[in-house]
């Protein structure tokens, strides 16, 4: 399973449009933000919860997206760092004084040095062997959290409790909307280092490497560093979300934490658009809502509706919702004769 | 000695499970480099017709035939209704529509035959059992066995066989000779399909048959294609059977049952790390 | 003599960049028509156009007398076209033997197909010797061989050749030559010929056409053609 440079959309693009055109964007971004922001204070707590899954979804599928979008790695994976995020919040709360907004850097990087180490063997591997690889850590991760020997970490079967806190400063926020924030907050830095990281030369360097490894390689580009460092970032950013789900679902246990979760992920990324920043926003949007929306639309065979979901979607968007767009728009246009 | 012989013998007769789905899972590579993630959940749904026919009074090998045939043309269904649109995809696109289809065929067999854990016939009786292994395991290697002997004759022997080699091979030069490629795969769906349904029904009785019955199976199947080395479906059957084996010998002497599925996982992938061809692969050689 | 294959105003694009405009070319009964030309002029295109292979077409295609631009590769095979690609099209992992089975895959005959394998034996020897081996293992000529024995066991009544002498030694590449020379005597197989090498395809050849970026920009007996010296002097080095 090569993935092919024509598969994504996303790749470096320059722009030739005016001040004008590229002030449209900065303009549509920052109303977004503000509407996100506005949020918390008009939706009800059952939608605000759901609205924070999205954000931290979108920082999870962000941490995918980096990896297999840009750098060509594939991950059915990335549930095993979502779990080792949650987890590693779950036991600092636990067990030592550390107060809670700094236990989600040390899970990003806890799942940075694990990613990088998981991501030096996988360097032999292409793929099907590494997507097997990776699916076999899913499928590992809740049977490990269930084992005996750790349970007097992880509390077993059973799980641990998350504390509880309140919103910092006395602001007058409710627990779920400080949440909110907090994760927002962590979004928008994690993903204006995306994007400049993914712009920059290290962006170039990784994109090359999916597309063309041994012509990267002859420039001199360290293939092994990169996509060992790739990889550990990319499960950074999966950490963090997990980090933060922890926080908001007060509660991990082994079970949360099935193939299903990697799974999800992988659909996700894929359906937002696999190279793609924004992407990780749309995948988040989908896998936290279709899901009720399938359940709505039949309680008996729920999973038929959302699998016939994913079916149609990439019949009608093969490279995702974030590159429909400039499809649309290709299909429009007049095709240009060419001499 | 006696215990070990047991562990060895009874892996043996699960690997022949494994080594079906790996041979469904390499002839649809072979022929599309995609993996059908939805194998599993398509037996599965052959193997519940088996069950309501049974239960209806048709006699076991009927609905065996039967639940056989239905694996063959809903192969062949899917393949021409639904995978034939996704040819020009992107891979992992593809990857999602198989996920999708998995969803599909677990959600409808749950919704129709209900999410109970029920049991399944054996046709074989008591009698042949020995002291290594019971009668339904003796069963289940002699039918994996046929069942891959007869699709080696196919393949090696007949006319369409070689028809179905040569359009997963090179599909262009295939058309130039007449082949009439996208009813080859189309072929090739349906006739792992059917060996899906056979993997399904013959592991049923052992593992008991509900929608999720075949997932730690695909997982074997998958780890069995790749540790054969992914172009080789004789590989794959190998590959099976060994997988069977360490899978069992793990469980038993050196993790319990709750991990024994990690276990035999990592040992693949140190395989794999070791020698990424598989053991019986070779490496496809591309021009920079 | 009549037309065998006809291409009126054929136009053919790959995608959106067009690479033939407006081609006009007939292959006469029996006879053998060359199509010359540097690369990139549109030769192996125009083949795969024939066929309908990847290729959008404008225009049209007759084979005798039928309009086939629309049919289908496998289809189109079945009424007697062959064709043997640039890089042979072998299937490099069956055996000779099986790739000879297969040219003969749309056939119901089976007492002429056993036939037609001696027949192949007979032109081309190497191939008799190496019938259980796999194709891949095949030197470059044989491989050229086997291509071109597989095509014949389609009994085809026109054999497209894309190439036939490229990356082969000279002494093999005459045998070849001489054998689709015997081909077209003895079996009545009308060709036509894409080649870079001009002096074997104007030896080989009875009419011939010259390409020049998905342009004719000339055609004629092959003897006139070889004769004109602009020809000469762009094609033949002399």
């Amino acid at each position: 399973m090569a993935l092919a440079h024509g598969d994504m959309p996303g790749t470096l693009r320059a722009t030739s449009a005016g001040a004008g055109a590229r002030l449209l964007p900065i303009v549509a971004l920052a109303a977004l933000l503000v509407l996100a922001c506005l949020v918390p204070f008009v939706v009800s707590s059952y939608r605000l919860l759901q609205l924070t899954s999205v954000v931290i979804y979108a920082i999870a599928l962000l941490g995918l997206n980096i990896l297999t979008g840009y750098n060509g790695q594939i991950s059915l994976g990335h549930g095993a760092f979502f779990a080792i995020g949650a987890y590693t919040t779950a036991i600092l709360l636990e067990r030592t004084g550390i107060p809670y907004w700094a236990t989600i850097p040390i899970a990003g990087a806890i799942c940075l040095a694990v990613g990088f180490l998981f991501g030096l063997p996988a360097l032999r591997l292409e793929g099907h062997y590494l997507a097997l690889s990776t699916f076999a850590l899913a499928v590992a991760t809740p049977q490990l959290l269930k084992f005996r020997l750790l349970e007097h970490w992880t509390g077993g079967v059973q799980g641990t409790y998350v504390p509880g806190f309140k919103a910092p400063f006395g602001l007058p926020l409710a627990w779920d909307q400080w949440l909110y924030f907090l994760s927002l907050a962590f979004a928008i830095v994690l993903f204006v280092l995306a994007r400049n990281l993914l712009r920059g030369n290290t962006g170039t360097a990784i994109i090359a490497i999916r597309d063309h490894p041994i012509a990267a390689a002859s420039m001199g580009i360290n293939i092994s560093l990169y996509k060992s460092l790739t990889f550990g970032v990319s499960a950074m950013y999966t950490g963090i979300a997990g980090a933060l789900s922890g926080l908001v679902a007060q509660f991990v246990s082994p079970d949360s934490f099935s193939i299903f979760v990697s799974l999800g992920f992988l659909v996700g990324s894929v359906i937002g658009g696999v190279a793609s920043i924004s992407g990780a926003v749309f995948g988040a949007f989908f896998i936290e809502f279709i899901p009720n929306f399938a359940d709505q639309i039949s309680k008996a065979a729920t999973w038929a509706v959302y699998g016939s979901f994913l079916i149609a979607f990439m019949y009608l968007m093969p490279t995702g919702v974030a590159g429909f767009p400039a499809r649309i728009w290709k299909r429009l246009r007049p095709s240009r004769a060419v001499g | 000695m006696e215990a070990f012989l047991h562990q060895f013998l009874s892996g043996l007769a699960n690997g022949g499970i494994y080594a079906s789905i790996g041979l469904a899972l390499v002839m649809i590579y072979q022929a599309t480099h995609h993996i059908n993630f939805a194998q599993g959940e398509q037996g599965m749904f052959s193997a519940y017709v088996a069950l309501v026919l049974v239960q209806a009074g048709f006699p076991y090998w009927a609905a065996f035939l039967l639940a056989l045939t239905f694996g063959f043309v809903t192969g062949v269904l899917i393949e021409r209704v639904i995978i034939r649109r996704f040819e020009q995809a992107p891979v992992l696109s593809v990857v999602v529509v198989f996920l999708g289809l998995l969803f599909i065929i677990n959600s409808l067999a749950g919704w129709l035959f209900t999410y109970n854990v029920q049991a399944f016939p054996s046709p074989f009786p008591a009698g042949l059992g020995s002291r290594f292994l019971s009668a339904h395991e003796i069963g289940m290697i002699g039918v994996t066995l046929v069942t891959l002997l007869l699709i080696y004759l196919f393949f090696r022997f007949t006319p369409l066989g070689l028809a179905m080699r040569a359009a997963a091979q090179n599909p262009d030069a295939s058309r130039l000779v007449g082949i009439r490629v996208g009813w080859m795969l189309a072929l090739g769906w349906g006739l792992a399909g059917a060996v899906g349904a056979i993997a399904a029904i013959m592991a049923a009785p052992i593992v008991y048959i509900e929608p999720n019955m075949m997932a730690g199976i695909l997982l074997y199947g998958f780890a069995a294609a790749l540790l054969g080395g992914i172009n080789n479906p004789w590989g794959a059957a190998a590959g099976g059977f060994i997988v069977g084996v360490i899978e069992n010998l793990a469980g038993a002497y050196v993790v319990g049952t709750e991990l024994k599925l990690s276990v035999a996982l990592v040992i693949i992938i140190v395989v794999l790390v070791t020698r990424p061809a598989g053991l019986f692969g070779y490496t496809i050689m591309t021009r920079v | 003599m009549t037309a065998l294959l006809e291409l009126r105003e054929l136009g053919v694009a790959y995608g959106q960049i067009p690479v033939i405009h407006k081609l006009d070319l007939v292959v006469e009964q029996g006879g053998i028509t060359a199509l010359l030309g540097a690369n990139g002029a549109g030769k192996t295109t125009l083949l795969r156009a024939i066929c309908n292979m990847k290729v959008r077409n404008s225009g049209a295609i007759l084979f005798e007398g039928r309009r086939i631009e629309t049919w289908q590769t496998e289809d189109i095979v079945r009424l007697g076209i062959a064709h043997v690609p640039d890089g042979r099209g072998t299937f490099v992992h069956l055996t000779v033997e099986e790739n000879l089975t297969l040219g003969a895959y749309t056939r119901r005959d089976r007492a002429m197909v056993a036939q037609d394998f001696e027949r192949a034996y007979t032109y081309f020897p190497r191939l008799r010797e190496r019938a259980q081996q796999q194709a891949g293992t095949l030197s470059g000529g044989e491989q050229q061989m086997l291509a071109i024995a597989r095509a014949l066991m389609l009994r085809p009544k026109l054999l497209l050749l894309d190439e036939p002498s490229f990356g082969l030694a000279p002494l093999v590449v005459q045998e070849i030559f001489h054998i689709l020379r015997r081909i077209n005597e003895e079996e009545n197989v009308s060709m036509l010929l894409v080649e870079q090498n001009a002096t074997l395809a104007l030896a080989l050849a009875t009419h011939v056409y010259l390409l020049e970026t998905g342009r004719v920009v000339m055609d004629g007996p092959a003897s006139i053609v070889s004769d004109n010296a602009a020809v000469r002097r762009a094609y033949l080095g002399y």
